[in-house]
C-alpha cells in the first residue's frame, strides 16, 4: 500500500434552501486515495457527485454547509478550518478543483498568462511576472501546449485547448490532489482524449499526486481511473477497482448503471440496454431505509426499516445492500 | 430492419456556404443523401463538421445555397410560410438542449395543444384533447395531471426531453430529425429516451435521422451510418460495416478515440 494522500472520514454536508430546508447531499462519505492513484466517482445527475467534490475542498460557502467528518490531506486535517485560511493555504497548493464547464468561465478580456499571474500572485505576491512566465512556459511545454497560448485571449482557443489551459492554471502551484469535475463532457472525442492524456501525463510526472475524476461516462471512467466509486442519493453504494465495478458490480444500482454503457464494440446491438425506472428520492426527506428501495427490482421488507451499512468484501471492495454477495449474484443470474 | 422500397427523402448536391469572400465557410459540401421509409440513419461527425447545418437544411430552417431536396419523390418547395407549415407536418425535430427548446412563456398544456391543432384537431371537444394529451404523456411515462398548469422550466432535463417525444407522438411525422437528443442527459436516462424513441418509431413507422458525435450511440440505434468530415460524407454503409470494419482513416481515428470497455484505449496516438 502506498502513502495515503487524501483521506475522508464520514464527511457530511448539507445545503440550506431559502425556505430553511436542509438537503443532505453528501451523507457519511468515506474515501481514501493513495499516492499515484486516481479515484473515479460515477452516478446520475443530482446524486451528489459535484457536491462531494465541492465539499472535499474544505471551502464552504452558503448554501453549502459543513456538518461533520474529517478531510485529511497528507496528514493534515483541513476540516473545521476558517474559509479564509483554506483559501490562502490549501486551495491551489494542497488541493485543486476544476469545476464543471470551467472553460466557459475564462474572462474574455484577459490573456491566458493573466489567469496564471492571478493565481500565483495570490499565494506569493513577491514573485515577479518574468518568473511566473517562465514557470507557466515550462508547465505548458511539459504537457504539450504551445507557449504561444499564454499570450492569447480565450476566444482564440478551441474548446479542447481552453479546457487544457484551465487544467494548467489549476495545477500551476503543484497541488497534491486534483479534483476534476466532468473535465471532458462538452468536448468531442479527439479533444477529450487530449485532455485525458494531459491529466495522465501530470499524474505520471508526479506534478499532481492523486486525482479524483467525476463523470457519468462510464467507459471513460473505466479507462482513466484505478478505482471507481458509485454514488446514489448522497451515499456511496459501491466501491471497488475499475475492473470490478464495471464487469462485476454488486449493488443493484451499480448493476443498472453498468447496463446502460454504450460503446462501439461488437455485441452492443444485440445487447439490451437496461433502464432504471423511477427517479431518485427527494433528499429533503430521505427515506429511512435503503435509498434505492423504490427503484430496486429485488426489494425486500427489511430494506425500508433502517439505514443500510456498507458491507466489505475483499480488500477495498464495498457495497451498501441488505443482501449478501452470494444472494445478489444468484438474483442477477435468475434475472 | 428497413424496408428498402420507398424513398422518403432525398438530397442531391446539397451545399451551404456561410459568408463570402475571405470569410467564406463551406459548412455542407455537395452532400447526397437517400433515406428510405422506416429507416434509422445516423450522421456522425465531430463538432464543426456540418452535421447540424445539414439537419437544419433538411428541416427547412435554413435555405440551401445549392442542391435540391426531394420529399417523397417530389421536389421540395417551401418558399412561402404556408408551404413550410405544410412541410413541417411531415418532418419534425428533437433538439440537443431541452432547456432552450421550449417557449418559456407557454405552459406545457399549450405545447401539447399546439401539436393537436397542427394535426387538424382544432375543432375537437376539449375533453377529447385532454384524452389525447394524457395518452401522449402516458406513452413517455409522464403523468399529465402533474404537468398541467406547469411551465417547462419546472421540469428536469430528462422530463423535458420526454415531453419532446410526447410531442412527436401527437404529431406523428413521417421523418424525425433527432439532433443529439441525449447528449445533455446522463447515462442512465439515456437508455430510457432511446428505448422510447425506438418504440415510437416502430409504432408509427417513421424515418429517423440521428445526428450525433457519439459513435457508440449511432452503432446502437441505426441501420445506416454516415460519417461526416468538413461538410462531406467520407464513409457510409450499414452500421456493422462502418463501425466494426472502418475503411476511411478519419472513421478509424474517430473510433479509436472513443474509450471502450473490452479493448485497450491507446492514449499514445494523440
Amino acid at each position: 500500500m502506498g502513502k495515503v494522500i487524501l483521506e475522508v472520514r464520514e464527511l457530511t454536508t448539507k445545503y440550506v434552501t431559502r425556505f430553511r430546508e436542509d438537503v443532505y447531499a453528501v451523507d457519511h462519505v468515506s474515501l481514501k486515495v493513495e499516492e499515484g492513484k486516481s479515484l473515479g466517482i460515477a452516478g446520475e445527475s443530482g446524486c451528489g457527485k459535484s457536491t462531494l467534490a465541492l465539499s472535499l475542498m474544505g471551502y464552504y460557502f452558503p448554501p453549502l454547509h459543513y456538518i461533520s467528518g474529517d478531510i485529511i490531506i497528507d496528514g493534515k486535517n483541513i476540516s473545521g478550518m476558517k474559509p479564509d485560511d483554506v483559501r490562502k493555504s490549501i486551495l491551489g497548493r494542497e488541493i485543486a478543483y476544476i469545476p464543471q464547464a470551467a472553460m466557459n468561465a475564462l474572462n474574455p478580456t484577459q490573456k491566458v498568462i493573466h489567469f496564471i499571474e492571478d493565481v500565483v500572485q495570490a499565494h506569493d505576491p513577491t514573485k515577479s511576472k518574468k518568473d511566473i512566465y517562465e514557470m507557466a512556459r515550462a508547465l505548458f511545454e511539459s504537457v504539450g501546449l504551445p507557449a504561444s497560448v499564454l499570450q492569447k485571449y480565450p476566444v482564440e482557443l478551441s474548446g479542447g485547448m481552453k479546457q487544457r489551459t484551465v487544467i494548467a492554471v489549476a495545477v500551476i502551484l503543484g497541488p497534491k490532489v486534483l479534483i476534476a469535475d466532468e473535465p471532458s463532457s462538452a468536448l468531442d472525442v479527439t479533444s477529450q482524449k487530449m485532455v485525458i492524456k494531459m491529466l495522465r501525463d501530470l499524474m505520471e510526472s508526479g506534478f499532481i499526486k492523486a486525482m479524483i475524476f467525476i463523470t457519468h461516462e462510464l467507459p471513460l471512467l473505466y479507462n482513466v481511473t484505478d478505482d471507481i466509486m458509485v454514488m446514489y442519493a448522497g451515499q456511496i453504494v459501491e466501491k471497488g477497482t475499475a475492473r470490478e465495478a464495471v464487469f462485476d458490480p454488486l449493488h443493484p444500482y451499480a448493476k443498472g448503471l453498468m447496463g446502460s454503457i454504450i460503446v462501439p464494440e461488437e455485441g452492443l446491438r444485440s445487447a439490451k440496454l437496461t433502464a432504471i425506472p423511477g427517479v431518485p428520492p427527494n433528499l429533503k426527506k430521505p427515506p429511512a431505509g435503503c435509498r434505492f428501495a423504490d427503484r430496486c427490482k429485488y426489494v425486500r421488507p427489511e430494506c425500508r426499516v433502517t439505514s443500510i451499512a456498507m458491507r466489505e468484501v475483499g480488500e477495498g471492495r464495498m457495497y451498501r445492500c441488505v443482501m449478501s454477495e452470494k444472494e445478489l449474484r444468484e438474483a442477477y443470474q435468475n434475472g | 430492419m428497413a424496408k428498402r422500397e420507398q424513398i422518403c427523402l432525398e438530397a442531391r448536391g446539397l451545399t451551404k456556404v456561410f459568408g463570402f469572400g475571405r470569410n467564406k465557410t463551406v459548412a455542407v459540401d455537395h452532400v447526397d443523401l437517400t433515406l428510405y421509409e422506416g429507416e434509422v440513419v445516423s450522421i456522425v461527425g465531430e463538432s464543426g463538421s456540418g452535421k447540424t447545418t445539414l439537419a437544419k437544411i433538411l428541416l427547412g430552417l435554413i435555405n440551401e445555397t445549392e442542391g435540391e431536396v426531394y420529399f417523397q419523390g417530389q421536389k421540395r418547395d417551401i418558399r412561402s410560410y404556408r408551404q413550410k407549415q405544410e412541410y413541417w407536418k411531415n418532418i419534425q425535430a428533437i433538439f440537443q438542449d431541452p432547456f432552450s427548446s421550449y417557449n418559456i412563456f407557454n405552459k406545457i398544456d399549450s405545447v401539447l395543444l399546439d401539436c393537436i391543432h397542427m394535426r387538424g384537431g382544432r375543432r375537437l371537444p376539449y375533453e377529447k384533447k385532454v384524452e389525447l394529451m394524457a395518452e401522449a404523456c402516458r406513452f413517455v411515462n409522464l403523468k399529465f395531471e402533474e404537468l398541467t398548469n406547469k411551465y417547462p422550466f419546472e421540469l428536469s432535463g430528462g422530463q423535458m426531453q420526454r415531453l419532446m417525444i410526447a410531442r412527436i407522438f401527437l404529431l406523428k411525422p413521417r421523418i424525425l430529425v433527432a439532433d443529439e437528443p441525449t447528449s445533455m442527459i446522463d447515462a442512465c436516462s439515456r437508455a430510457t429516451i432511446l428505448d422510447m424513441l425506438m418504440q415510437l418509431r416502430n409504432e408509427i413507422g417513421m424515418t429517423v435521422i440521428f445526428i450525433t458525435h457519439d459513435i457508440g450511440l449511432a452503432y446502437y440505434v441505426s441501420d445506416t451510418v454516415y460519417i461526416m468530415e468538413r461538410g462531406r460524407f467520407v464513409e457510409s454503409g450499414s452500421a456493422d460495416k462502418v463501425i466494426l470494419t472502418p475503411s476511411h482513416p478519419y472513421t478509424k481515428r474517430l473510433i479509436s478515440d472513443v474509450p471502450k470497455i473490452y479493448e485497450e484505449w491507446d492514449l499514445s496516438t494523440v
